[in-house]
């Protein structure tokens, strides 16, 4: 088996993350105030490389957090199998901070809206953005990301699979058909 | 999207533990860190059985269980309708059948039910077709309070693996004891019931990871956590004890007799307590005292309970 393309490269990766770290810079004018926070189960790694970066340019601590969705989405009436609750764990305080949610793959908007909600029940934040490797389109929500990796227009009929050193041992992003992975 | 559990076929059900794997009775308790955590936050709220009606049937008498359920059911957004009934000294098919008939046509999800009759559970479990939740039945099982004491247990030791676990009291009309020896060996622990030979069933020595004393000193010997039984005498009919006075002097719980347990050793009560009968005030309010914590415990354990029966369609 093997995905149609590499949509991302290890190096390629590492890139993207690095301008969306300056991006974050440039838009929240430094990283004070700060706090990442990753989305089960990629978005964590994520999370903690956007902070390593952030303090390396900016020299500045910025907290990081994880969060879990599952108890906030909104098929949990549907789903044939239960989903496992993962940990949550944001050990700051949310008020006057500005949060910047970090997920790999933005799709239809519905994870991220659990975890808008998830977010706004552990606190009250100064703000909320939205940080994804990759924004494969396909919305079911008016939710868009502040902060892409890369856009990657793909077909429903697609997957996208990120890897992370962190989690699968390696850097990548690669397209599958659905298909191929049955 | 999270990867789904995989423990086996789900029990539609806890009415006791015969159908549940320790994995999937693990898994309750793992969650139940989660639900600690929603109830420790500023939003004690999750949506997860957002549309969902839970119906608390209580046909017993009961605070901290019927609350508890009622809470839990809540923080986890369910609609509740709870029905109190009392002591009925109407038949037991008869009063439940009838009730269960009226509830049903509310549409209900889940049932909650207490009853004075062991397997009235069973029997709501029978003909409702929606999964029932037994929170105790007569002398039979009490799961969720089980739950509740081995995740309280957990909480201090981090695992009950070899831990032991001695039970003291009127064991004979107790399905806080009948359900925790069924519980605890599956999680690993080793279990001592002790109590005066006329509360004590021969029959629970059958069980995996039992065994039965006379003996408190005995039972406490080398225990992680030892647990004190309410001496249930709405239930009694004469003649298992010679006096109250008598059986607090062998079987109370107290310092004088934790002192031969476990140097950490912890107290628990399922509650409500007879002060200065089963367990002394010192015992109770002490520094080993974990009975609050039980309390607090339960409605986490509940809340992931509801979530393990109703959240998917396996």
């Amino acid at each position: 088996m093997t995905p149609k393309a590499t949509i991302l490269t290890s190096d390629e990766v590492r890139r993207a993350l690095t301008r969306i770290a300056h991006e974050i810079i440039e838009r929240n004018k430094g990283a004070e105030k700060l706090a990442l926070i990753g989305v089960h189960t990629r978005g964590i790694p994520l999370a903690r490389r956007l902070a390593e970066k952030l303090s390396s340019l900016e020299g500045v601590e910025v907290p990081t957090g994880m969060l879990d969705i599952t108890l906030y989405r909104d098929d949990l009436s549907e789903v044939a199998q239960q989903p496992i609750i993962r940990e949550t764990q944001v050990p700051f305080d949310l008020r006057d901070r500005r949060v910047i949610l970090v997920d790999d793959v933005l799709y239809t908007g519905r994870t991220v809206r659990a975890a808008l909600d998830a977010l706004i029940d552990l606190g009250r934040p100064a703000g909320i953005q939205l940080a994804v490797l990759v924004d494969r389109g396909h919305r079911e929500l008016p939710i868009r990301a502040d902060y892409v990796g890369k856009n990657l227009p793909t077909a429903a009929s697609e997957v996208v699979k990120v890897k992370l050193h962190e989690t699968d041992g390696v850097d990548s992003v690669e397209l599958w058909d659905v298909e191929a992975l049955r | 999207m999270n990867a789904p559990v995989s423990m086996g076929p789900r029990p539609r059900h806890l009415l006791d533990f015969q159908d549940w794997t320790p994995e999937r009775l693990k898994a309750i308790l793992d969650n139940a860190d989660t639900m600690l955590q929603v109830l420790d936050r500023p939003v004690k709220k999750v949506p997860a059985l957002q549309g969902l009606t839970v119906c608390n049937a209580f046909f017993e008498n009961s605070t901290r269980t019927r609350t508890s359920f009622e809470l839990a059911a809540r923080r986890m957004s369910a609609d509740v309708l709870t029905f109190a009934a009392g002591s009925s000294s109407v038949s037991k098919g008869e009063s439940l059948r009838d009730t269960m008939e009226v509830v049903t046509s509310y549409k209900v999800d889940a049932y909650i039910v207490r009853h004075h009759a062991s397997g009235a559970a069973h029997l709501v479990a029978r003909y409702s077709g929606k999964p029932v939740i037994n929170a105790g039945d007569g002398r039979r099982a009490h799961p969720t309070q089980a739950l509740l004491d081995a995740y309280t247990i957990r909480q201090e030791y981090g695992s009950l693996e070899g831990k032991k676990v001695a039970i003291i009291g009127d064991v004979r009309h107790s399905r806080v004891a009948r359900s925790n020896a069924e519980l605890l060996p599956k999680l690993g622990a080793q279990v001592v019931l002790c109590g005066p030979a006329t509360l004590l069933p021969a029959d629970l020595a059958g069980l995996n990871g039992v065994t039965l004393t006379t003996d408190p000193r005995e039972a406490v010997r080398g225990a992680h956590a030892v647990m004190a039984l309410r001496l249930q005498r709405e239930r009694m009919q004469g003649g298992f004890l010679g006096s109250l006075q008598e059986y607090a002097h062998t079987y109370q719980v107290n310092e004088a007799l934790m002192q031969h347990a476990e140097s950490g050793a912890i107290v628990l009560h399922p509650g409500p307590m007879n002060r200065d009968l089963e367990i002394s005030t010192d015992a109770a309010d002490g520094p080993r005292s974990r009975i609050l914590k039980q309390v607090e415990n339960g409605q986490a354990i509940r809340m992931s309970v509801l979530y393990h029966l109703l959240v998917g369609r396996e």
